[in-house]
Parts: C-alpha cells; sequence; structure tokens
C-alpha cells in the first residue's frame, strides 16, 4: 500500500467529537484512510465505532472537528471566512461517495433483491432502467445470489440477505464501503459466505471501513486495524502488531476478550 | 403414583381400533334454532307488513336515484382523494422538523376534529355571508356564492375533515415502519421527500390501508348528511321522491340497497388493495384468504 499512501487521502478525520447528550461517543478522533485501504475498526461494545462510520456518510452530525470524504468537506461549503451548512439535496450527492452495510441489512421490505438492487442507480442516478437491470443482475450474480433476483428479503436467510445489501451498496459505484459488524447478526454458518463477498470486495481494490468482532478477518484482509475504545482512538497499526502484540493494555484485554 | 401406573390398560394400544363418536354440542343447536326461527320472526313481518315490493322494484332503477347514487359514488371519491392528499400532506408536515408546519398541523388537525362535520358543512356552504367574493387580490376575483354550490360544500366539508383524520391514520403508518428503512434510503443518496415516496409510504400502506378502507365505507354513508345543504345525494333525492308519492319506507328500502352494494364492492377492493400492499411480508395475502 506504500503507493497509495502518497495519494491524497479518501478519508479523513480531524479532530472529530460527536457528543450524544453529556455522552463523547466520538472524543477528538483524527483518522486517515488511503484509497484501497481496508480499515477494521475494533473495540468493546459503546466505543463509538458505529458512531465514527455514521459520521463518515453524514447519518450523524459532528459536533466538532472536520471530515472530508473523497476530498470535499461533508456537510459544509467554504464561503469566505465561513463553513456554511448544505443542504438536504447537497448532503445526499455527497453521500453517494460512500456505501454503507448496516448490521441488520436493512433491505427495503416491500421490494425485490433486484429491485432492492435498481432502486439507488434508477432513482437517484436516473439510470435507463434496462441498463440497472443488467448491472443489477451483474452485481447479483458477483455474490453469489443470480438466482434469487426476485426474493424478498422475508424469503431470505440473513447471510443472502446481507449479500443483497452489498450488492445495493455498489450499484451505487460508490468509492468507499462501510461495513457496520456486517455479520454480527447471522448464524455461524453464515458468517463465512457474507467474508468471502467482502474478501472480494477487498481484493477488487475497494476502500473498505469494516467494523467486526471477526478478528481472522481482519488479520487476514486487513491492511490496518483501529482499536478504539470510550470513543477514542486508542492503537492501530498493521494487523500483526495490534492484533498480535498490541501496545495498550485495554486493547490485550479486548482482544482476550474476544478470543475467549 | 406406582399405583397408578400398575394400571397398564391405561395405555392400551387397542384403543386404537376404537371408533370415535363427536360430541352433541347441545348448546350450539339451541343457539343457532333461536337465531334462525327471530330471522324467520323478522322476514315474516317485512312480509307481511304494508311495505309494496313492487314499488320497490320499481323505485330502483328510477332516474332520480340512479342520478343520486352517481353523486353519492362521485362526491365519495372526490371527498377521499381529497381526504387523503391533505391527510398524507399533514401528516408529512406534523413530522417535520419545521416548528411551524408542525405547528400548522397540529392546528389543523385539532380544528376539524374537534368541531361536528355537519357544522362544518354548513359553515363552507354558507361561506359567502362572511367572504361575498374569493380570490387573490389584484389577480383574480369571484363571487363566492358561484363557486360553493352543494357540490363544493360537500367536497370541501367532508373532504378537509376526512384529511384531519386521515393525517393521524398516515401518521402513524408512517412511524410503523423501520428506521433503518430510512437510513439505509438515505446512504443510496436519496433525499427526505424521494425516501418518504419510494421507501416509506409504500411500506406504511400496509398499516394505512385497513383504516382508510373503513373510513371510505363510512363516506359513502357520511355522503348523505350532506342532504341539509341541499346536495342531491341518493338519500336526499329518495326523500324528494317519497314526498311526492308517500312511500317512505320503500324508498328507504331503495336507498338502504343501493348504499349496501356500493359498500359491497368497496369492501371487495380494499382485500385486494390490502393483498397488494402486503407484498415481501411473510404471510403475505394470507389474510382474509
Ligand atoms: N442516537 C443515540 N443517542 C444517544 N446515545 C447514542 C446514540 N447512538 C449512540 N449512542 C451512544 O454512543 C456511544 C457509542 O455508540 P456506538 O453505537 O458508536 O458504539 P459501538 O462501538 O458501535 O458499539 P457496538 O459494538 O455495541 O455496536 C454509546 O455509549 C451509545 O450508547
Ligand atoms: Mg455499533
Amino acid at each position: 500500500m506504500a503507493e497509495t499512501a502518497l495519494s491524497a487521502p479518501m478519508v479523513k478525520a480531524l479532530s472529530v467529537t460527536k457528543r450524544f447528550g453529556t455522552l463523547a461517543a466520538l472524543d477528538d478522533v483524527s483518522l486517515e484512510i488511503a484509497p484501497g485501504e481496508v480499515v477494521c475498526i475494533v473495540g468493546p461494545s459503546g466505543s463509538g465505532k458505529s458512531t465514527l462510520l455514521r459520521c463518515i456518510n453524514q447519518l450523524e452530525r459532528i459536533d466538532a472537528g472536520a471530515i472530508w470524504v473523497d476530498g470535499e468537506l461533508a456537510g459544509y461549503r467554504q464561503d469566505g471566512g465561513r463553513l456554511v451548512e448544505l443542504t438536504d439535496r447537497d448532503i445526499a450527492r455527497q453521500r453517494l461517495a460512500s456505501g454503507m452495510v448496516f448490521q441488520r441489512f436493512n433491505l427495503f421490505a416491500h421490494m425485490t433483491a433486484l429491485q432492492n438492487v435498481i432502486e439507488g442507480p434508477v432513482t437517484v442516478l436516473r439510470q435507463p432502467k434496462a441498463a440497472a437491470i443488467a448491472e443489477a443482475e451483474a452485481l447479483l450474480a458477483r455474490v453469489g445470489l443470480a438466482e434469487k433476483r426476485n426474493a424478498y428479503p422475508s424469503e431470505l436467510s440473513g447471510g443472502q440477505q446481507q449479500r443483497v445489501a452489498i450488492a445495493r451498496a455498489l450499484a451505487m459505484k460508490p468509492r468507499l464501503m462501510l461495513f457496520d459488524e456486517p455479520t454480527s447478526a447471522l448464524d455461524p454458518e453464515l458468517v463465512g459466505e457474507v467474508l468471502a463477498v467482502m474478501r472480494d470486495l477487498a481484493k477488487s481494490g475497494m476502500t473498505m471501513v469494516v467494523v467486526t468482532h471477526e478478528l481472522g478477518f481482519a488479520r487476514e484482509v486487513a491492511d490496518r486495524v483501529v482499536f478504539m475504545d470510550q470513543g477514542r482512538l486508542v492503537e492501530q497499526g498493521p494487523p500483526a502488531q495490534v492484533l498480535g502484540a498490541p501496545e495498550h493494555q485495554r486493547t490485550r484485554d479486548f482482544i482476550a476478550a474476544v478470543l475467549s | 403414583m406406582t399405583e397408578r401406573r400398575a394400571q397398564a390398560s391405561v395405555f392400551d394400544p387397542a384403543i386404537l381400533s376404537l371408533p370415535r363418536v363427536g360430541r352433541l354440542h347441545l348448546g350450539r343447536w339451541l343457539s343457532a334454532a333461536l337465531m334462525l326461527l327471530a330471522l324467520a320472526l323478522v322476514i315474516k313481518a317485512f312480509a307481511d307488513g304494508d311495505i309494496a315490493w313492487k314499488v320497490v322494484g320499481q323505485f330502483f332503477t328510477a332516474p332520480a336515484i340512479l342520478g343520486g347514487l352517481v353523486n353519492t359514488v362521485i362526491m365519495t371519491i372526490c371527498a377521499m382523494a381529497l381526504g387523503i392528499t391533505l391527510g398524507v400532506v399533514f401528516a408529512i408536515m406534523a413530522m417535520s422538523p419545521n416548528l411551524v408546519m408542525r405547528g400548522c398541523a397540529a392546528f389543523y388537525i385539532w380544528f376539524f376534529r374537534g368541531t361536528p362535520l355537519i357544522l362544518q358543512l354548513l359553515i363552507w356552504f354558507n361561506l359567502a355571508l362572511v367572504f361575498p367574493t374569493i380570490g387573490i387580490p389584484g389577480l383574480f376575483s369571484v363571487r363566492t356564492i358561484d363557486v360553493i354550490g352543494p357540490f363544493m360544500a360537500t367536497l370541501l366539508g367532508l373532504g378537509i375533515n376526512q384529511g384531519a383524520y386521515t393525517a393521524e391514520v398516515v401518521r402513524s403508518g408512517i412511524l410503523s415502519v423501520d428506521h433503518g428503512q430510512t437510513e439505509a434510503a438515505k446512504t443510496i443518496g436519496m433525499t427526505r421527500l424521494t425516501t418518504l415516496r419510494r421507501i416509506v409510504l409504500p411500506q406504511a400502506m400496509r398499516v394505512i390501508i385497513p383504516p382508510v378502507g373503513n373510513e371510505v365505507v363510512s363516506m359513502v354513508k357520511l355522503t348523505s348528511i350532506a342532504s341539509v345543504i341541499q346536495f342531491s345525494e341518493i338519500l336526499r333525492n329518495a326523500q324528494t321522491i317519497y314526498y311526492a308519492n308517500a312511500r317512505v319506507i320503500e324508498l328507504l328500502i331503495v336507498a338502504a340497497g343501493w348504499y349496501l352494494i356500493v359498500v359491497s364492492i368497496l369492501s371487495l377492493g380494499q382485500i385486494a388493495l390490502e393483498r397488494h400492499f402486503a407484498k415481501g411480508r411473510a404471510g403475505a395475502g394470507a389474510r382474509n384468504g
């Protein structure tokens, strides 16, 4: 990844703070993610991992600091000496840079797998329907679900739903994919099929930020592992270092707890 | 315990070959018989009563009755369309982040649910007393009396009143849709209104349609109170006829027959709609069927 480190970061978070009431869910977090990099975020429950992802794609508004995604300042435009808040429509446009996969899939329940995948391209990007369908079929084939195109989410297993959700996000051709514990809601035997799709995606060069408790996946696929605790970024580095020989006691405790 | 278990005959497999006899359900027979008897008495009363069934048949398809029927159906459709449109708009306003929008929606719902419908109809019908002309100053202006006749007053009265109730139904429908659906829509770049239109409202329909279906049925019958402001719907036309020929019950039976027919057809339509919007749900189409 040495060559990518030279180019502009895909994500740059600078001193980001996010409060819920008095609780600082993110406390002065700074992080850079290079294009093509796969970063796994690990940490105990409530440490702010989901909040960080949600701030990156503006599902949450940050209270202090700044985030750039794909070179654009998120949520604001610079106007002379001031930062002016963007409109709903501009924020929606900025969100197109990133795709998000949720722990609970969140497939549109009233649409088939295929309809879920073409919804964004047709409604938001205004692509012709025939072209969108052709691309969606290719994407469903890529996640191994070509034959499930006409199934409704309620007719799919958790693992299948999550793979459709990944296809739905990819259909928007994002520059960055955010995964929030994509396998945590799955039965153990279904975890593998979702991780396999994500592994392929990482190989294809997609920039990925993955919140996960699957330390095996992190060790194998991640370029970098970030450990968070209590809204702070505690340590980061190559997986072998952070997961194998962590510097901080809190990281060691966490890894021991997950592995036990 | 041991004594009881000793009775091996309890588990005698020979019982498998014994014939089975249902029990007698005396209570059910008795209640059914009483019910049928009561029904027979009612039918006999009507048959013996002074009802000229021939007159009923004769007026069932009389032009004035059919014209009233058409007006009733048109008014139901128009008033519900207005009511649903207003209901959706005010439900969205009621959930808006904008305080003024929320305030307006709350006022609308409070006002129109809080006053009797017949009073609202009378206000619309007599609007000319307050505003002799209506329009946009400088652009256009018309005499209120020309615009707000019985049809318009009924439409406004029923539709706007309906909107206040439908707004609450739509709001609860929207709230019934999992917030994760909205978030997923945002992450594929949808704006708030697109999300509502494409993702939230279609799913809210499942919750919205049964109560709105009931309200359509009520609306069919509610149009009859517009007879007080001279809207010539079916009941008013039936009355006009019986004022002339004194066949009161016969004409009321004619009107009742038509209301039942319209309501039955609408109920079938509701079942079809519910099936349609249940798609993607486990057990889709299983209800009512
Ligand atoms: N909408 C919210 N309102 C109030 N508090 C919130 C909200 N969302 C998150 N929090 C709080 O912020 C903190 C960080 O939450 P977050 O969901 O980011 O944790 P997490 O690291 O993703 O945990 P988990 O592994 O359980 O998903 C938690 O203490 C949580 O209770
Ligand atoms: Mg989380």
